[in-house]
């Protein structure tokens, strides 16, 4: 059974793998790559937990009302809420990576905090 | 349906829709705009308050047109409605008493867009506040770390950028586990709606059906709001934040900002998981357990410190421990007294801050302990308030922070046990080493200012300032006199919160 869960693995796989580059990696636009993985791989598992095989988009084109041949679309609609939270927190690291790229001309985290702990001594 | 129960969600609706107006005002504008909205939410807040209390029960307030179990709905009982009120407040106060530090911290032409972070921030706390809907919690909590990291990075200089993205960062990994919390007890009991998730959480787990994502489903819940409100391990974050960025930003984060991810967690772990469920999977000896750490690292840190800033902030980190204790306790007294800290520490934290952003400016902009000695008599408003709340943090009588650690142990005893002996242990020696720095801090603010350490500046002493201070310390006295009723309170709502 488990062998069948084939999104959900995918998804934990790659919520461990996002979240391995956001927590350690210390180049700014790889950790950035890192939270969009993370949050993609949760998208991932809800979308695949609310797919039901067989069923479609619950939008009345041919006339059938029952419930039975249509999937919920909460789900999709907490995706598409979803992303745009996601892409909303990338847009404002990128900003702010820019920023300190502009200052310090260097991408790793490690070699900024140095610089700024030196600048206040 | 009454008119005066719209009132959270106008004030919601009024903070947002403000944040998108203020964006195109000129500066002057944009403040008198600001500190209107929040003064006029703080009242409206406050007749709410008296209005839920006089009909004495809660109601539920439908979005849009769908009901109960598909829509959306905000929830308004006692506890949320004077939380509502005391956060506006602070809100209002923290921005009146920073107003002239942020004439120098924020470069030109971006004034007006801190006050749009501003009111993002009061519409995500007020949203946090009120909702009744897990996944709006989890919107207008990234809302409000957008808004955060925003209102830190607003000083154009490198350390406040790098604290700006280490905050998010930690944050963003705080909501990448939350969110997922989130979305794995969606898909086991196909709810969002905190009273229907209540319903199928108690079913799930007395049939005993999927015990370990039950399991992990709170663990992923509080961790990840756990590392987004500054709990011990996760607070690394915390000086820097809180110590370079204006005074304005420091007050509201310390005292709100962390707040706010509290009070959802509270509401999920009350009103979602309820007690019983949280003590069968053990969550709440693990929360219990990393509150009294807290407690107790968050103290042994501040005393390291040589900058009272990052004291003061390192002091936070303590006193989220004190709010995660009562919670590990898992009792109608233990929560309570979270609840009330929650307020305690609202009150005296934004008041330390901006008490701290006057006295650096009278000791040529450094708040080092060395350069404040002496700052007290420069700057003798700020002085007392900063004392006023070193004592309250201290636990001396008559203000905020005593009747809260009594709240605390009294909720020990009430639990007995080894919790009891461990609360005990905990708050003497957290109470022990906050005298030591507090007081440390206070005796030198009114000693003798070191050679050439001393700069003989006049206070610019702005009324709103002082306005803001003198209204802090009448706060937290009156929290110190007056426990008993907001005690009383919150009970009350706690009674109906779950």
């Amino acid at each position: 059974m488990m062998l069948r869960n084939y999104e959900e693995i995918a998804a934990m796989v790659l919520f461990g793998i996002g979240f391995t580059l956001l927590l350690l990696n210390k180049n700014m636009i790889k950790k950035i790559i890192g939270f969009s993985l993370t949050d993609s791989a949760v998208f991932l598992f809800l979308g695949a937990k609310g797919y039901i095989a067989g069923r479609k988009a619950p939008i009345v084109t041919d006339g059938v009302t029952a419930a039975e041949a249509y999937i919920n679309p909460i789900p999709a609609g907490l995706i598409l809420t979803g992303i745009v939270v996601s892409v909303a927190c990338s847009a404002v690291m990128l900003a702010l990576t820019v920023r300190l790229y502009r200052r310090y001309h260097t991408l790793d985290i490690d070699e900024i905090t140095a610089r700024v702990r030196k600048e206040n001594q | 349906m009454m008119l005066w129960q719209s009132v959270p969600f106008a004030c919601i609706l009024l903070a947002l829709g403000s944040a998108a107006v203020t964006g195109v005002l000129r500066g002057r504008a944009a403040r008198c705009w600001t500190l209107a909205v929040l003064g006029v939410e703080t009242a409206a807040s406050a007749v709410l308050a008296a209005l839920v209390a006089r009909s004495g029960t809660y109601y539920t307030y439908m979005m849009g047109h769908f009901p109960a179990p598909w829509g959306n709905e905000l929830r308004v009982g006692l506890t949320e409605a004077l939380l509502g009120c005391g956060f506006s407040l602070v809100m209002l106060l923290s921005l009146a008493g920073g107003l002239r530090d942020l004439e120098e911290d924020v470069s030109s032409g971006r004034h007006s867009l801190y006050y749009v972070m501003i009111l993002l921030l009061q519409a995500s706390l007020q949203a946090q506040i009120y909702t009744n809907d897990i996944f709006t919690g989890y919107v207008f909590a990234e809302i409000m770390t957008i808004a955060a990291a925003a209102s830190i990075a607003v000083s154009d200089r490198g350390r406040n950028l790098l604290a700006a993205t280490r905050y998010m960062i930690m944050n963003l990994i705080g909501s990448a586990l939350f969110l997922l919390g989130v979305i794995l007890l969606y898909d086991l009991t196909g709810h969002l709606l905190m009273s229907p998730l209540r319903n199928a959480v108690s079913a799930l787990y007395a049939g005993g059906e999927y015990r370990i994502p039950m399991t992990v489903v709170p663990a992923l819940i509080f961790v990840g709001l756990g590392v987004k409100s500054a709990l011990f391990p996760f607070h690394t974050w915390v000086p820097d934040a809180y110590g370079c960025s204006t005074p304005a930003s420091a007050a509201i984060l310390s005292s709100l900002v962390s707040k706010g991810y509290i009070v959802l967690l509270i509401k999920i772990a009350v009103r979602v998981l309820g007690t019983d469920v949280i003590r069968g999977t053990g969550a709440d000896d693990v929360i219990f357990g990393f509150g009294v750490a807290g407690m107790v690292m968050g103290s042994v840190l501040a005393i390291r410190q040589t900058d009272v800033r990052r004291m003061t902030a390192y002091s936070s980190v303590a006193q989220i421990g004190y709010i995660y204790m009562g919670m590990g306790l898992n009792t109608e007294a233990g929560i309570t007294a979270a609840l009330f800290h929650i307020l305690a520490h609202a009150a005296c934290k934004g008041m330390l801050f901006i008490a701290l952003g006057t006295l650096a400016d009278v000791s040529g902009g450094s708040s080092r302990f060395d350069a404040l000695k002496g700052a007290g008599k420069r700057a003798p408003l700020a002085g007392a308030a900063f004392t006023v709340g070193a004592l309250s943090m201290t636990g001396f009588p008559f203000l905020g922070g005593f009747p809260s650690k009594m709240n605390f142990v009294l909720a020990g005893l009430d639990y007995g046990g080894t919790h009891l002996w461990i609360v005990l242990a905990a708050v003497v020696v957290s109470t022990a080493l906050n005298a030591v720095y507090f007081l440390r801090t206070v005796i030198a603010l009114y000693g003798k200012p070191a050679e050439g350490g001393s700069l003989a500046v006049s206070e610019k002493n702005g009324f709103a300032r002082a306005a803001s201070l003198s209204c802090f310390m009448a706060l937290n006295i009156g929290l110190g006199l007056a426990f008993h009723p907001v005690m009383e309170w919150l009970r009350q709502g706690l009674a109906t919160l779950g």
